[in-house]
């Protein structure tokens, strides 16, 4: 667990891909199966055993520390593990046997292999974890409980992607990332077979997996009309950007002949449990990739709809009915066996339209081509999708992707055969109204900012807080932001500082968003999706800053487009 | 009427004043008389009508503002009683930085003491803290939560040269304040059998040479010539915090950049600072050392200057310790964002 953690330390503070993925190859040279094979698993999240909720190791740190401190510090270090591994006290004594209880008898200090916190972690029952945390966190040192709270809290995110793991994996042997994606569905931790393979030990591992997730294709931003310059119109075909989340269903037969159903996320995790509702409509051998969306009487739904669905735990009866799922595909990946992914776009498209047609099944359907001539054309439809066809969606649609007619699906984030182009968004000047420091890389920075609009009260015009954002700002800017954030102080209620606000005095922040949607949460009955600074009015008098109104007209806008006759309740 | 502390201390809007003695401690702005506990520039500011301070505290304060940076200035021998106005005042030594010193205020069998910035860590570059019976202890928290116990300072310093050892075709830049933990980390790399020369950035070398002046021996340190940065492969280099993310120290070969401060014990702190490697060195008490000078004073009443007051007012309270935060401006806020406020604010969360 030391060695694992020590890792992990190195990694964290390493801001160099290239010198991370040495650091990783070099752990997975020299350490054995199985540990190295759960410290795979550790970084792309695929361990599976019972996670440490915050609340149990709260509870753990105040039989030991002053709840009232220990609130303090995680305030202040702004990361519970953290604060944790930091505050955790020396322990005085070996515990009496009494307390150690459940047969350990006074146990020596002894410092878990990662494999042996992973196979207790897997195999104890939920009363005895309290007990085996505070073992383990009295017999490692500081960076050794760091790593084992990320660990047990299932947040071991430490600037190392999934993807990267596996490329230094794949490095051992001279493999590329992608030919561990390949054969990566159907392994599990330990990881043994695929070690043995890249180390030249053994045959490629057998994809038992009929169904297996392949790397998705993603595109570029077009940041500005002009990158379009350079680009051929006649070359491209164009479709809707649709505001949903990236999946993959894939179909197959397994050894027995029994139809295999899967829907994989953009990064291969499984969510077919989530959605049993597209899982049934996969009796098909092959690989769609596409858009989930919400759509209710063939309409598409807001991202707002959609995110209901995905932060329910319980798929219920009556989830699946109020937020029924569908899959928009754009791509045709694998049919009855055949890998379609060397094909042209053009011919894959054409493979996929047909396919769909003859799966014939309502919740799966084409994602329509945007015909234009030139980019002025798809300039016209990218700012007004209504206009060419797109109907009722067309609040669903955030821009346009250009695919080049003859390009290949190649995984990753090839340069030049995709491109994505968003709408632009709506924008608003807002007040700071209180900051709130932020987390990881900005913690203890005030990062957070709630910010308002003027609306009409009750004595006058007042600041009604709208929304918060904690992006869009480089660093510098951040640092000029906390400045100011503590300079302008007037209340403290724990982590959050309100600052100086009102027609006069305050700061003005231009915020970019990419909606509004009503709000039961928000004082002022709208809430914005995805805001973000766009700029720092630090030259603006906030009188002038905008009014409510603005926000109701978009909302009043788009109420009437998605979703005309029904409530503003219901639509929300 | 018994005399209360708030007649030997008080606040006004220049920082803790004494009414019977007339004179402030560490005021922020000028005053006809100051009493200073220790040469960072967030206590010791210029432009005072009367200094008292320790000898070592005068000299650092007329390298950093000029000959010229007060009227006129006392020196204040250690232990010595000095008698202002209706009160005596006594200097003893706060571990800090060379020539801090505690500022102890007595009347009437009253005693309050303003222990200014302290350490209880080894350090050998100044004189050890001295505990000082008081009623009333005045204390900062730059460091009072209790996620701060610092380790031991040699550890810290053998990562480094470890480090060095491992790397040796590239450049350690070594961020540190520059009066203070600069000299430390010097003298605890010579304790650590660091022979070669300690490459110092320009904003370092006058109190560098002060340090040297008034016996502290740190050997061969020269200052870097812009043009020699790409040939010091191997090299260890000290430089304030703020050239470590500067185009400065880019020019060395391939740099690892290092951070000496007790911030670095928060990981995302040092991530912030695009730190590689956190060293853990820290001119000021611990949790563990802030409770334990608390307790060790014997005071019953503990005022917070700055930091992090609220912890540390709660732990009093556990204790039975009547408690109050001053939220005392002017002390680098409380110690976040230090290195981006310029080397005032640096110094005071050093």
């Amino acid at each position: 667990m030391n060695d694992f953690a020590h890792l992990l330390d190195r990694l964290a503070y390493e801001p160099r891909r290239n010198a991370k993925l040495r650091l990783l190859q070099d752990y997975f040279a020299r350490t054995p199966d199985p540990e190295r094979g759960y410290a795979l698993g550790a970084m792309t999240d695929t361990l599976s055993f019972r996670e440490a909720k915050p609340a149990l190791i709260r509870a753990l740190v105040e039989e030991r520390v002053d709840p009232v401190l220990y609130r303090l510090s995680h305030n202040y270090v702004g990361d519970l593990a953290e604060t944790t591994a930091l505050i955790w006290p020396a322990p005085a004594e070996p515990a009496p046997a009494a307390e150690a209880g459940i047969g350990h008898n006074n146990p020596p200090p002894h410092v878990p292999t990662l494999a042996e916190v992973v196979e207790t972690l897997a195999s104890t029952p939920k009363k005895d974890l309290p007990f085996h945390l505070a073992r383990w966190l009295d017999a490692l040192d500081e960076t050794g409980r760091w790593a084992l709270l990320k660990l047990v809290t299932g947040n071991l995110r430490v600037g190392v992607s999934a993807r990267l793991a596996k490329t230094a994996v794949g490095a051992l042997g001279g493999h590329e990332a992608d030919a561990v994606e390949e054969v990566w569905h159907g392994l599990e931790a330990p990881f043994a077979t695929l070690f043995a393979w890249v180390e030249g030990r053994a045959e490629r591992p057998e994809t038992l997996n009929p169904a297996p997730f392949r790397p998705p294709m993603l595109s570029h931003p077009i940041e500005e009309e002009a990158d379009l310059d350079r680009l051929e119109p006649e070359a491209f075909s164009a479709e809707w950007k649709w505001d949903g989340i990236r999946v993959q269903l894939v179909g197959g037969l397994d050894r027995e002949g029994r139809q295999v159903a899967r829907v994989y996320s953009r990064t291969g995790e499984d969510i077919t449990g989530a959605f049993p509702d597209l899982a049934e409509a996969i009796a098909f051998d092959g690989a769609l990739d596409g858009e989930l969306l919400i759509l209710r009487e063939g309409r598409v739904q807001s991202f707002n709809v959609l995110q209901q669905r995905l932060n329910r735990k319980a798929v219920t009866p009556k989830l699946l009915q109020d937020f029924p799922a569908h899959v928009r595909a754009y791509d045709l990946l694998a049919a009855e066996g055949e890998d379609l992914r060397a094909e042209p776009f053009a011919a894959r498209r054409a493979r996929l339209e047909a396919f769909v047609e003859t799966l014939d099944h309502a919740r799966i359907d084409v994602s329509p081509l945007v015909p234009f001539g030139s980019w002025a054309d798809l300039a016209a439809a990218r700012a007004d999708p209504a206009s060419v066809g797109a109907g009722a969606d067309a609040d669903a649609i955030e821009g346009v992707m250009l695919k080049r007619a003859s390009s290949a699906y190649l995984p990753g984030r090839p340069k030049g055969p995709w491109w994505k182009w968003k709408r632009e968004p709506h924008i608003v000047d807002a007040v700071m109204m209180y900051a709130q420091r932020g987390h990881g890389k900005r913690s203890s920075f005030y990062s957070d900012y709630t910010f308002g609009v003027w609306r009409a009260g009750e004595a006058g015009d007042e600041l009604v807080p709208v929304g918060k954002c904690y992006h869009g700002f480089t660093d510098a800017e951040l640092q000029r932001l906390d400045r100011y954030v503590r300079n302008y102080t007037t209340k403290r209620f724990g982590p959050v500082r309100e600052v100086a606000y009102g027609a006069d005095t305050g700061l003005v922040l231009e915020i970019a968003f990419e909606g509004v949607q009503r709000s039961t949460r928000h004082k002022s009955g709208v809430a914005m999706r995805f805001p973000r600074v766009s700029r720092i009015r630090w030259d603006k008098p906030p009188a002038e800053a905008d009014r409510i109104d603005v926000l109701e007209r978009i909302l009043a806008r788009g109420e009437r487009e998605i979703a005309p006759g029904r409530t503003a309740k219901e639509s929300a | 009427m018994p005399l209360r502390a708030s007649d030997l201390l008080t606040l006004t809007r220049e920082g803790l004043y004494c009414p019977l003695g007339d004179f402030h401690v560490d005021p922020t702005w000028p005053v006809p008389r100051a009493l200073i506990t220790h040469g960072h520039a967030d206590h010791a500011r210029a432009g005072h009508a009367r200094v008292l301070a320790t000898p070592e505290t005068l000299r650092i304060m007329a390298v950093r503002y000029g000959a010229d940076f007060c009227g006129t200035r006392q020196e204040a021998a250690l232990g010595a009683p000095i008698r202002i106005g209706g009160v005596t005042v006594r200097f003893a030594p706060a571990g800090h930085v060379l020539g801090s010193a505690q500022i102890a205020i007595e009347a009437e069998g009253v005693r309050v003491v303003v222990s200014g910035d302290y350490k209880r860590a080894p350090d050998p570059t100044c004189l050890p803290f001295e505990v000082v019976p008081c009623d009333v202890f005045i204390t900062e928290a730059t460091f009072g939560l209790p996620v701060f116990r610092h380790p031991d300072t040699r550890g810290e310093v053998r990562r480094l040269l470890e480090s060095v050892r491992l790397f040796p075709e590239r450049a350690h830049i070594v961020g540190a304040y520059a009066l203070g933990k600069a000299q430390r980390v010097m003298a605890l790399l010579r304790e650590e059998g660091w022979d070669r020369p300690i490459h110092l950035h320009g904003a370092m070398e006058k109190l560098t040479e002060l340090y040297k002046r008034e016996g502290v021996p740190l050997g061969d340190t020269p200052k870097v010539a812009a043009a020699e940065r790409k040939d010091l492969a191997g090299a260890i280099v000290l430089c304030p915090p703020s050239a470590i993310q500067d185009l400065w120290s880019r020019k060395f070969p391939d740099p690892v950049t290092c951070f000496a401060s007790g911030w670095m014990r928060v990981r995302a702190r040092a991530r912030q600072k695009g730190v590689e490697l956190p060293l853990v060195i820290s001119d000021h008490s611990d949790w563990p050392d802030l409770c334990r000078t608390i307790r060790e004073t014997g005071a019953g009443e503990v005022w917070v200057t700055h930091g992090q007051e609220d912890a540390l007012v709660h732990w009093c309270g556990t204790q039975g310790i009547r408690a109050k935060p001053l939220h005392l401006l002017g002390y680098g806020d409380d110690g976040e964002a230090e290195s981006e406020a310029g080397p005032q604010a640096e110094e005071a969360a050093a």
